[in-house]
């Protein structure tokens, strides 16, 4: 019923009076002009795919033709050189940790807040999300993660990430948190179950779609982050992805082949997450924006 | 109470203290080294008054030259960014009827990538003699068009500006589609009735019925703006000379010299900035909320 009516709308919003060769018309050039955005969205990593095949010569000009021969073996030889085992791992890493961390710690704390809102916990909830528009200091945080002997380390740069996610996470859990009934908390508070417990088996499966999000954008958040570690970890043997590929593309400038291979095995995760959780990603990055 | 039982206060600390040792104390501790001539080469740390921002806003050191172009960046951004997210919207929401999703799905993707493959793949398609760019212009018989666009001081910010256009208009078209879609059809219909035109229905009821989200998209395109680092790092580092250099890479610079005194008294200026900005959004995503 609903799906009718606003079919018919926005029909008449798109189309007018117009007589019906002229709305096929329309819909045609409205479908040209959509393709023709997507492509010059595509394009620049169609562009990297096509010279991650080719060989060293043909791929120096960059160009969008397809290669003659297919050169597989860029990606072994890259892997290879470009330390990418390793890269990839603490990518991994760092990227599941903090967001292990930062979307669990977000759950407890926004659920406690929304659920007993005491003027002290009101003003806890927007002193975290303020941290949403906060900037970092990169200069005072070194001499904190200094005096926590976190510098330079695997375990300091996960704590790091989790700790920039929270404020978001916090926020758009809470929001989810909100429209869960109560009654639920009473019924096993009357069990006789204690926070935790209540918490993690009764609360925590509520909040799946919206732990996802967090998750997922989390994830993606700190798998792309390149400031970080170009800060604080000096040691190569602890660099993720994003540096890894940009310390590359430094040294093999004129290997276009291989810097194209490299690109396409660091972006391959985040195309794989992007669509395998398209519906959660989108909700959460629209969440805030328009109502909550 | 009861409540303090089922709700415990223990369920916050984990964020609130990660939040607040990581974020909210260097941005304190930063407030008073910005007063100090701090830095790497010596374990005393001096008062030195204002100097630090003297040296900032004397003309010798061109912090202000920077302050400018990430103003220019910024304001591009978002005026780019809203022109031609908001056309993506109507386009996607209005002119198509099928395959919707598909191009949702196109039109976002350079959103989730991270910015430092980006940068580096438009490295290569803004190289003046084989770049895809020019390649493209020169095909099309644009010969005039062909720019030296990472190395020429006069175009290089606007070359920055259009590949973070680039990468986050369909971001912002994401959120203003989500914006659409909360607008009653039937207001549609009326304005229909009533003889209103495809552009007297975006002035009149569109455009202010996507107020909120259209304020939104902005103020979180201030904050991304005013932070902007990685794509100005990878595709020129603040040059030629310093025509693209923004705060955040002028940061970054003071980091690497060891001026840390003088890099926290930048820092926290635009951490004051921010802060009075983040209140501001945030107020405005409570209100959505709440209303809603």
């Amino acid at each position: 019923m609903t799906k009718d009516r606003s079919f018919t709308a926005r029909a008449g919003f798109r189309l007018g009076h117009l007589p019906i060769a002229k709305k096929v018309g329309q819909q045609g050039f409205n479908h040209l002009l959509a393709i023709l955005i997507c492509l010059v969205m595509y394009a620049p990593v169609h562009l990297v795919v096509v010279n991650s095949l080719k060989d060293r010569t043909d791929a120096r000009s960059m160009s969008i033709e397809h290669p003659t021969t297919l050169h597989w073996e860029n990606y072994s030889t890259v892997i290879g050189r470009g330390k990418l085992e390793q890269a990839f791992l603490n990518s991994m890493l760092y990227s599941s940790g903090a967001t292990l961390l930062a979307t669990t710690l977000a759950a407890m704390a926004a659920y406690v807040m929304s659920r007993n809102k005491t003027r002290l916990n009101r003003f806890l909830y927007f002193f975290i999300i303020m941290g949403i528009a906060m900037p970092i200091n990169f200069f005072t945080l070194t001499k904190v993660m200094q005096m926590t002997h976190l510098i330079n380390t695997q375990i300091g740069i996960i704590i790091l990430y989790a700790a920039t996610q929270l404020p978001f996470n916090t926020l758009l859990i809470y929001g989810f948190v909100e429209t869960l009934p109560r009654e639920l908390d009473e019924a096993a508070i009357v069990d006789g179950a204690g926070p935790l417990r209540l918490f993690f088996r009764l609360i925590f499966p509520l909040l799946t779609p919206v732990l996802a999000t967090a998750a997922l954008l989390s994830f993606l958040d700190v798998w792309n982050n390149f400031i970080f570690p170009l800060y604080y970890l000096n040691d190569t043997s602890k660099w993720p992805m994003p540096l890894a590929v940009y310390n590359f593309f430094g040294q093999f400038e004129s290997y276009w082949n291989l810097v194209s291979a490299d690109i396409v095995l660091t972006v391959l995760p985040v195309i794989a997450i992007y669509l395998l959780g398209q519906r959660f990603i989108v909700s959460g990055m629209t969440a805030g924006a328009v109502k909550g | 109470m009861l409540h303090n039982k089922v709700y415990p206060f223990y369920f916050i600390l984990g964020t609130l203290i990660l939040y607040t040792v990581f974020f909210v104390l260097p941005a304190v501790m930063g407030l008073g080294y910005a007063f100090t001539d701090w830095n790497r080469y010596s374990t005393d740390v001096n008062y030195v008054g204002l100097d630090n921002f003297r040296t900032l806003m004397s003309s010798e050191n061109n912090y202000t030259e920077y302050a400018r172009n990430t103003f220019v960046f910024t304001l591009c951004t978002i005026v780019l960014k809203t022109i031609l997210g908001l056309a993506f919207a109507l386009l996607l929401h209005n002119g198509v009827k099928h395959l919707r999703s598909l191009y949702r799905l196109i039109i976002f993707l350079p959103a989730v990538l991270p910015m430092v493959v980006v940068g580096i793949i438009f490295h290569s398609v803004l190289n003046p003699r084989r770049g895809l760019l020019n390649e493209s212009l020169r095909a099309a018989g644009l010969s005039g068009w062909t720019q030296q666009w990472l190395t020429n001081p006069k175009i290089a910010l606007l070359s920055i500006i259009g590949v973070d256009t680039w990468k986050g208009a369909g971001y912002i078209m994401v959120i203003l589609l989500a914006g659409l879609q909360t607008i009653p059809t039937e207001y549609y219909e009326a304005a229909q009735i009533d003889g209103a035109n495809a552009l007297a229905r975006l002035r009149h009821l569109t455009i202010p019925l996507l107020r909120p989200a259209l304020i939104v998209a902005t103020v979180l395109n201030i904050l991304y703006g005013l932070k902007i680092f990685d794509v100005v790092y990878v595709l020129t580092n603040g040059g030629p000379g310093y025509s693209t250099e923004v705060l955040y890479t002028a940061i970054f610079k003071e980091f690497s010299k060891g001026r840390y005194g003088v890099g926290t008294a930048l820092s926290s200026l635009l951490f004051i900035v921010m802060v009075f900005i983040g209140y501001f959004v945030i107020r405005l995503m409570e209100q959505g909320r709440t209303n809603d």
